[in-house]
């Protein structure tokens, strides 16, 4: 390879990461909420209210400590609303996602109405050193910002939580069979409460991603539907942390290359060229998922169904 | 003090009707609050949101062509989600719907008579039911999962459709704008009310739930659904296993998805646009759950949604309201609806002993 | 009681008109204008430089109008319904600001004889139903002037939404431009099949940067691209407004909306009692297309020649698209010395010569 064609590959390795980034938080945080067996539709609305808090947060001077702090929370508050009705008062888990969606649109679009149009300093590169010198690898995966290493870390930890200690093993239990759980003595909606907050504060790093990080700005609806390819791609993850980093990178890196693709001179529309990171993601699930077991295994069995204690 | 929830024996009946009016009250306070707290009159807001658009039958008829494609939609989703299964990509097939029988207008532009709207119609039932074909093929046959799947095409379908309306069905009159020619007579939808463009489509949407209600309770397919929906292994103890019923909600969801995206491009829009819809396909999800998933329950929902965003708009012209607030106000309307349906499933009992019931 | 108060409103109109012509049109109930977007005013881009218009619009007359919006109206079958609310609700003149809202305007014009429609964009014209547009390629081509003499690579980037006759264009106005100073560059477009979506714009960006482009173009609504290429240390030209605050070191100029001046002049022409069902077309000449001030960083003689350019475009001396014009397949399309005409430049839908890229067939 030429030296020019070796920093294109760079270049697209980096970009993947970065549009990637996003999708594995929300869609990390997600799958946690589903292990505990709770279908949340309303990740858009989260992020888009972790995206207006972190970049409102930044843009008062607080430093972006304080941003990325008040972007999980708001995703944290609004995921709050969403247990309160979901679980405190067993309304439908589906359409109080979607309403969620629709909440946080509207509202995150008020309250961001003076932020249009106002710039803020991204959030710096924090080269690490040594790493960031390996060619190629190290200027797309180690030259990259605080909340890329985050995102990329918390596949570690969080599969680490879910299979290997005993709350995980809990988590998972009161998503698999919730009456058992609550037979033996675990408290389901506790549970479950924990689980919703988790999604909701990852869905809120996702949309301070954004604002702070990928594109340092605020504009209405920024997340641009982020929020339902991280819900496919929990699906796609079969429930398995490391797939969902996995898919998201698929799904970014397919974004980027079509991008790349459209100079190429191939004699195909960009239209069609830009099915193809959603051809991909199918395609993809399709060769994983022919194995029944392997899948069944890992989806929650009570996802989305309600618990009544008094049972 | 915290709330305890308590399951009733049975559903309320009485509550099946005194929830809806308790949301409705909710409603109307928070959001008479909330508008005043903006700086608007809350009566003439209120007012504005929710009885403005019934003010005419003019506005009855805006209001029903907008329920009528969501009740079409949600009621054929409610099948599905019955079952377990889960078809997030109804709004690919109305997309895939309107270019199967906006090719098929196209291609009988010159030809006219009485048959040709029933086949453009009919086109249009094929092209989303095929699509919807799709993720059932991919879930029978390789386990697929249809959420996934099914949400996947909704982006292929709209870029699809934008390819066709940039590319080769674009109209030669149309100064390579991106539209299709417009339909002819034949391929329009006769309207129902002179003056305005009510079609003979809102008929359809009762009967639609009709046929719903009677698959569901009066056919061995509804109850193996109900079954399936219930615990899905009990339908493979039953000795039938879920494929029949999958292929045929995610089909029956896709067929009525592209039927209401072919009355919209031969109705109201009369030709074909990059946008066909404005998000039907996924506001149908809700209002499939709003309804309770009961086929004459969704009608209502259909309509109560519909006039959510008929009043947002009005709200926005009559009073300047930002569209924020409306949908802001627009998700907490479904938030009381959905929340007060607690009431007909359980006793709210208010217990001295924290629950989490109350602290979550 | 909407129709009395909107026949008591007419009435009250025509006895102004009538009887005391334009002057007392203050005395009368303010006139009422209406606007509908295609996008949330909160994208700062289209749609928020159209609201800028109507904010002109209500700080120049006062209370003497009262104007009303709706946006992020959905291009399809609630148009029509929005824009009839709006004409239903009293409004004397309605702007819809997109292209796809072209058919249910002119439906609902033929409903309103009374009420006077203006739409953007298109082609559709009635007794009450004027179009007006602004000739954006005039601005992309003083940016190509500049790109040509500023790029090293000779590889110039242009992010595109839509492959409409708008945005081709704007394409090719660009493209003739860099290769009339510079004729080795060439033109890499990427389509990101929309009007507005941040993370995408940076990802278009980001892929023309890769290939070498040391200057970025951009057809679509955010600031994304120009952030980005600040990051790089290439420039950017900025879209619709002035987005130097996103890039002080990348942003070069941008071609920058103004619909003030065309939607004051229209509204007067209603109170005067002058309005015409017009087919406008502006650009340099009326202040409808701007460029945003160059960044002090550019270089004083590209600065000089891009101005001279503007200026001579302005005073109709030179037409962007003058040929000779070879397409893309190296055949020449418009022979020395002729123009493309306004009905051709209108559904214009070929790249010229040094554009990489393809359009749907």
């Amino acid at each position: 390879m030429s030296e020019a064609e070796i920093a294109t590959l760079a270049a697209i390795l980096a970009a993947m990461v970065r549009a990637a980034t996003p999708l594995v938080f929300a869609a990390l945080g997600e799958l946690v909420t589903e292990r505990a067996g709770v279908l949340n539709l309303g990740i858009e609305g989260m992020m888009l209210m972790g995206a207006v808090a972190a970049f409102g947060t930044a843009h008062a001077g607080a430093g972006y400590a304080a941003a990325m702090a008040m972007g999980a929370g708001a995703g944290v508050a609004m995921s709050l609303l969403f247990a309160f009705l979901a679980l405190g008062l067993r309304a439908n888990q589906v359409a109080c996602g979607l309403a969620l969606s629709i909440f946080g649109v509207g509202l995150s679009a008020f309250v961001g109405k003076s932020l249009v149009g106002t710039p803020i300093e991204a959030l710096p590169a924090l080269p690490i050193p040594l790493l960031s010198e390996i060619p190629v690898v190290g200027r797309a995966l180690f030259s990259q910002d605080i909340l890329v290493y985050v995102s990329v870390l918390a596949v570690p930890a969080i599969s680490w939580f879910l299979f290997k200690t005993r709350p995980g093993l809990i988590l998972r239990a009161v998503g698999e069979n919730h009456d058992a759980a609550h037979d033996i003595g675990y408290s389901v909606l506790k549970v479950r409460v924990l689980a919703i907050m988790f999604g909701g504060a990852m869905a809120g790093l996702a949309g301070a991603y954004l604002s702070l990080a990928y594109t340092p700005m605020w504009v209405e609806n920024m997340s641009s539907g982020r929020g339902w390819i991280a819900l496919a791609l929990v699906v796609f993850a079969t429930w398995v942390p490391a797939r969902a980093l996995l898919g998201a990178y698929l799904f970014g890196g397919v974004t980027i290359l079509q991008l790349h693709a459209q100079n190429w001179g191939i004699p195909v529309s960009s239209q069609i060229l830009a099915m193809l990171p959603y051809l991909a993601t199918i395609i993809v699930l399709v060769l994983i998922s022919r194995d029944e077991t392997k899948i069944k295994l890992n989806a929650p069995a009570c996802l989305g169904k309600v618990f009544h204690s008094g049972r | 003090m915290a709330l305890h929830l308590e399951l009733r024996p049975e559903p309320s009946r009485a509550m099946l009707f005194v929830a809806p009016m308790l949301a409705i009250a909710l409603t109307v306070a928070t959001g008479g609050v909330l508008f005043a707290a903006l700086g608007f009159s809350p009566l003439p807001a209120l007012k504005v949101f929710f009885l403005s658009p019934l003010g005419d039958l003019y506005g009855i008829s805006e209001l029903l062509l907008k329920a009528t494609p969501l009740a079409i939609i949600a009621v054929a989703l409610a099948l599905g989600f019955r079952g377990n299964v889960w078809n997030i990509g109804a709004e690919g097939q109305l997309i895939m719907g309107a270019v199967a029988s906006g090719g098929v207008a196209l291609a009988l532009y010159d030809v006219s008579g009485y048959w040709v709207l029933p086949v453009v119609l009919l086109a249009g039932v094929a092209g989303g039911a095929l699509y919807a074909g799709i993720p059932a093929f991919l879930r029978i046959r390789f386990h697929a999962n249809e959420i996934l799947t099914s949400l996947m095409l909704n982006y292929v379908a709209t870029l699809f459709l934008a390819w066709l309306v940039h590319g080769p069905w674009r109209s030669p009159e149309g100064y390579n704008f991106p539209e299709s020619r417009m339909f002819t007579d034949s391929a329009l939808m006769p309207v129902l009310l002179e003056g305005t463009r009510l079609h003979v489509g809102a008929l359809l949407a009762p009967v639609v739930a009709l046929i719903a209600w009677v698959i569901l309770s009066r056919s061995f397919l509804g109850f193996q659904i109900k079954v399936i929906g219930m615990t899905p292994a009990a339908g493979s103890y039953a000795g039938f296993g879920p494929k029949r019923v999958i292929a045929f909600t995610l089909m029956f969801g896709g067929g009525m998805a592209g039927l209401a995206g072919a009355m919209e491009i031969c109705g109201p829009i009369g030709q074909l646009v990059p946008t066909v819809s404005p998000g039907y396909g996924y506001t149908a999800i809700i209002a499939a759950f709003l309804g309770r998933l009961h086929p004459f329950g969704i009608l209502l929902a259909a309509l109560l949604l519909a006039l959510t965003y008929i009043g947002g708009d009005a709200a926005q012209i009559s009073l300047g309201v930002p569209l924020a607030v409306t949908q802001v106000f627009q998700g907490m309307i479904l938030f009381f609806l959905l929340a007060c349906d607690v009431l007909i499933r359980y006793r709210v009992r208010l217990a001295a002993r924290p629950s989490l019931g109350g602290a979550a | 009681m909407k129709m009395t108060r909107r026949t008591g409103l007419a009435l009250v109109l025509a006895m102004a008109t009538g009887l005391f012509g334009g002057m007392t049109a203050k005395a009368a109930e303010p006139l009422k204008v209406g606007f509908v977007y295609v996008g949330p005013i909160g994208d700062h881009g289209y749609s928020y430089q159209h609201d800028q218009g109507r904010l002109a619009v209500e700080k120049h007359f006062g209370d003497k109008v009262k104007t009303t919006y709706v946006e992020n109206v959905a291009e399809g079958a609630d148009a029509e319904r929005v824009i009839r609310q709006l004409a239903a609700a009293g409004n004397d003149i309605i702007f819809t600001t997109s292209f796809g809202f072209m058919n249910p305007t002119a439906k609902v014009a033929k409903q309103f004889p009374k009420v006077k429609f203006e739409h953007a964009t298109g082609y559709l014209r009635g007794p009450n139903l004027a179009t007006y547009m602004a000739r954006f390629y005039e601005g992309r081509y003083v940016a190509g002037i500049a790109a040509g003499r500023l790029t090293k690579s000779n590889k110039l980037g242009y992010i595109a939404s839509f492959p409409i006759p708008e945005v081709v264009r704007g394409v090719n106005a660009f493209t003739l431009a860099a290769r009339s100073v510079n004729p080795k560059a060439e033109v890499r477009v990427v389509w990101v099949n929309s009007w507005y979506d941040p993370g995408k714009e940076r990802e278009a960006a980001e892929a023309l940067m890769a290939q070498g482009v040391d200057v970025l173009a951009q057809h679509t609504d955010s600031a994304a691209p120009v952030q980005a290429a600040e990051e790089k240390g290439v420039w950017a030209i900025g879209q619709a407004s002035d987005m130097s605050r996103f890039g002080p070191k990348s942003h070069l100029t941008a071609i920058v909306d103004d619909w003030s001046g065309y939607y004051i002049d229209r509204v007067q022409a209603v109170m005067d009692g002058t309005w015409k069902s017009t087919d406008t077309w502006h650009g340099f000449d009326a202040d409808m297309v701007r460029l945003a001030p160059f960044n002090p960083a550019t270089p004083a003689d590209v600065k000089a020649e891009a101005l001279s350019v503007e200026q001579q475009i302005k005073d109709h001396k030179l037409h962007p698209f003058t040929g000779p014009i070879k397409d893309q397949s190296g055949k020449e399309v418009v022979a020395a010395g002729k123009t493309v005409s306004d009905a051709d430049l209108l559904k214009m839908n070929w790249f010229v010569e040094g554009v990489i890229g393809s359009m749907p067939k």
